[in-house]
């Protein structure tokens, strides 16, 4: 794209992308500064921008109120140990589809991808209940393998178009020169196919940490995360803008910074490297 | 090339993943379909034995069906229409040489990351609350009478909330294919006098269908089970019901599992059917 623009040309695009830009990041922006108002001024009439009073009693007001630290470990916890158990799973899967492709490969990749379009809504009841029968319910482990399971499929893709990248030859050499299939696995690949596994445990800790179906269905004190914390300041009582905007940034904050360094990788696994 | 050796390890490794999506779909499936045969009350009585057809034909015909259907469409529907123009235009913009390109993209990116129940939250009360929310405040300040999102445009409401999550997806996706396009045939096609119209219909927008199919695809399967969106703001009133939420309702607000499972039902039947075309695009694309 070495076209050459005038300069006035590139200033008009200029404006009008960022224009564009804030306007979509607003409301993100809107929240963080609401954050640090008082509740009085953050229902001021007109409405302030960036000249107030910043204070950060909001924050102490969420952390004193609710336990949100209970709430920040169980994300981690849910999002951090679903992504991790799908590696463990997917990592010899994509790794077997990748090198030792079978004329059924493509089927089964197919069908691993189907299983994602089940709508959760139908089969949430035979979940709920088989979560009772196995004492699952409202517990962190029970949410870590419903969320592993769902995002399963996008991990297997992901890596597998990762793996597919890493020439075969390598591989082979390493096979002539005598070393084993663990050898191969632990020394050979491992090292090249890191890149790909961290991008891949990347999407999945965000696509986990805002899951928003099974983990407002599923949990209720003990182990519900921060997107059910969040819920909980639907019923409003009194004011509480600054408050919900200090809980809302608490609650998004590690995850869009980590975003932020993920889109790539965001194309190329939720559309299982169909767009690249 | 490989040796049987390889291939049966390869195959004792794909293993697990296999099993546990096969168990993961076949027994919570299984178990909605056999429920869907049946009358059903955990509450009040539970299992109370077959029914036939009896759940399915109650599912279509009572009086919250075709309202669903319709909710679900124009929502689906109209993020779909919103995020794909907007994401064409604005991918076309971002495309553009300009200063500051990494940032504006990072802001343009930034819903997507934000979790729905905080973006619901955030534009129910902050936005479209009708005393205190910033657009009561804008309509007051030109002389107009605030409006009552959420309970008089409800439906506009939730897709606005909805279009601005998806937004990012379909804009960084529709930039990943423009950037693709190759940059001499649109020079050529410029020196040959071609107005930027023809450009755009007769390059660039052929060279995009693949892109936009797939954000289709995609955007449908995980629009048609939008739930917490709903759930914090209307909760399904006002017109906001969704075939899931509707589900969701006769499953856990009325306990009727065997009506519910029967809705489940004609739910997975949809989703398979548009399952089906995204396969077809992804799978031609496993051969290249």
């Amino acid at each position: 794209m070495a076209r050459a623009v005038t300069t006035q040309r590139k200033a008009l695009n200029t404006v009008a992308a960022w224009t564009v830009g804030l306007l979509i990041f607003f409301p993100i922006l809107w929240t963080i500064l609401t954050s640090f108002k008082t509740e009085a001024t953050a229902i001021a009439d007109p409405p302030v921008f960036l000249f107030f009073d910043w204070t950060t009693e909001n924050y102490a007001a969420v952390m004193q109120r609710s336990d949100y630290a209970q709430f920040l470990w169980n994300s981690i916890f849910i999002a951090g140990g679903s992504t991790l158990l799908g590696l463990i799973v997917a990592i010899p899967a994509a790794w077997s589809m990748a090198f030792v492709p079978s004329p059924r490969t493509k089927d089964i990749l197919l069908w691993m991808l189907s299983t994602k379009m089940l709508p959760a809504v139908g089969v949430l009841y035979p979940i709920y209940l088989l979560f009772i029968r196995l004492g699952l319910l409202d517990t962190k482990i029970g949410l870590t393998l419903v969320l592993m399971l769902i995002n399963l499929p996008i991990i297997v893709w992901m890596l597998y178009t990762y793996f597919r990248e890493i020439p075969g030859e390598i591989l082979e050499a390493a096979r002539m020169d005598g070393a084993s299939l663990r050898d191969e696995i632990l020394y050979v690949l491992t090292p090249m196919a890191v890149p790909g596994i961290a991008s891949t445990l990347l999407l999945n800790f965000i696509l986990a940490w805002n899951e928003a179906f099974w983990t407002l269905n599923l949990t209720a004190a003990k182990a519900a995360p921060l997107t059910a914390f969040i819920a909980s300041y639907s019923s409003p009582e009194g004011l509480f803008y600054a408050k919900l905007s200090a809980a809302s940034t608490m609650a998004i904050a590690p995850i869009l910074i980590m975003g932020w360094f993920s889109q790539k990788q965001l194309v190329r696994g939720l559309t299982f490297g169909a767009v690249k | 090339m490989a040796t049987q050796h390889a291939r049966s390890a390869a195959r004792l490794m794909l293993a697990p993943a296999v099993i546990l999506l096969l168990g993961w779909m076949l027994v919570p499936l299984t178990m909605t379909l056999v429920f869907s045969f049946k009358k059903y009350l955990p509450l009040r009585g539970g299992d109370l034995g077959w029914v036939g057809f009896e759940n399915y034909v109650r599912f279509v015909t009572s009086s919250a069906f075709w309202p669903s259907i319709w909710a679900t469409l124009i929502i689906v529907g109209g993020v779909l229409v919103i995020t794909i123009a907007f994401g064409i235009a604005l991918a076309l913009l971002l495309d553009q040489p300009m200063w500051g390109q990494g940032i504006v993209r990072i802001l343009v990116i930034a819903p997507f990351f934000v979790m729905p129940t905080v973006s619901a939250l955030v534009w129910k009360n902050m936005f479209m609350d009708p005393v205190n929310g910033l657009f009561a405040h804008l309509w007051q300040f030109f002389g107009a009478e605030p409006i009552q999102w959420l309970s008089q445009a409800s439906l506009p409401s939730i897709i606005m909330i909805v279009s601005w999550q998806w937004l990012p997806f379909a804009t960084l996706i529709l930039l990943t294919a423009i950037q693709s396009l190759d940059s001499e045939q649109i020079e050529a096609a410029e020196m040959d006098g071609a107005p930027w119209r023809s450009r755009f219909i007769y390059i660039i927008l052929p060279h995009l269908s693949r892109a936009i199919t797939i954000v289709l695809l995609i955007q449908t399967i995980f629009l048609l089970g939008i739930f917490a969106e709903i759930f914090v703001t209307t909760q399904g009133s006002f017109g906001t019901r969704t075939l899931t939420y509707l589900i969701y309702q006769r499953v856990l607000e009325s306990q009727n599992v065997g009506l519910g499972s029967a809705g489940g039902i004609y739910a997975v039947i949809l989703a398979n059917i548009i399952a089906i075309f995204l396969m077809r695009i992804v799978g031609k694309n496993l051969d290249a």
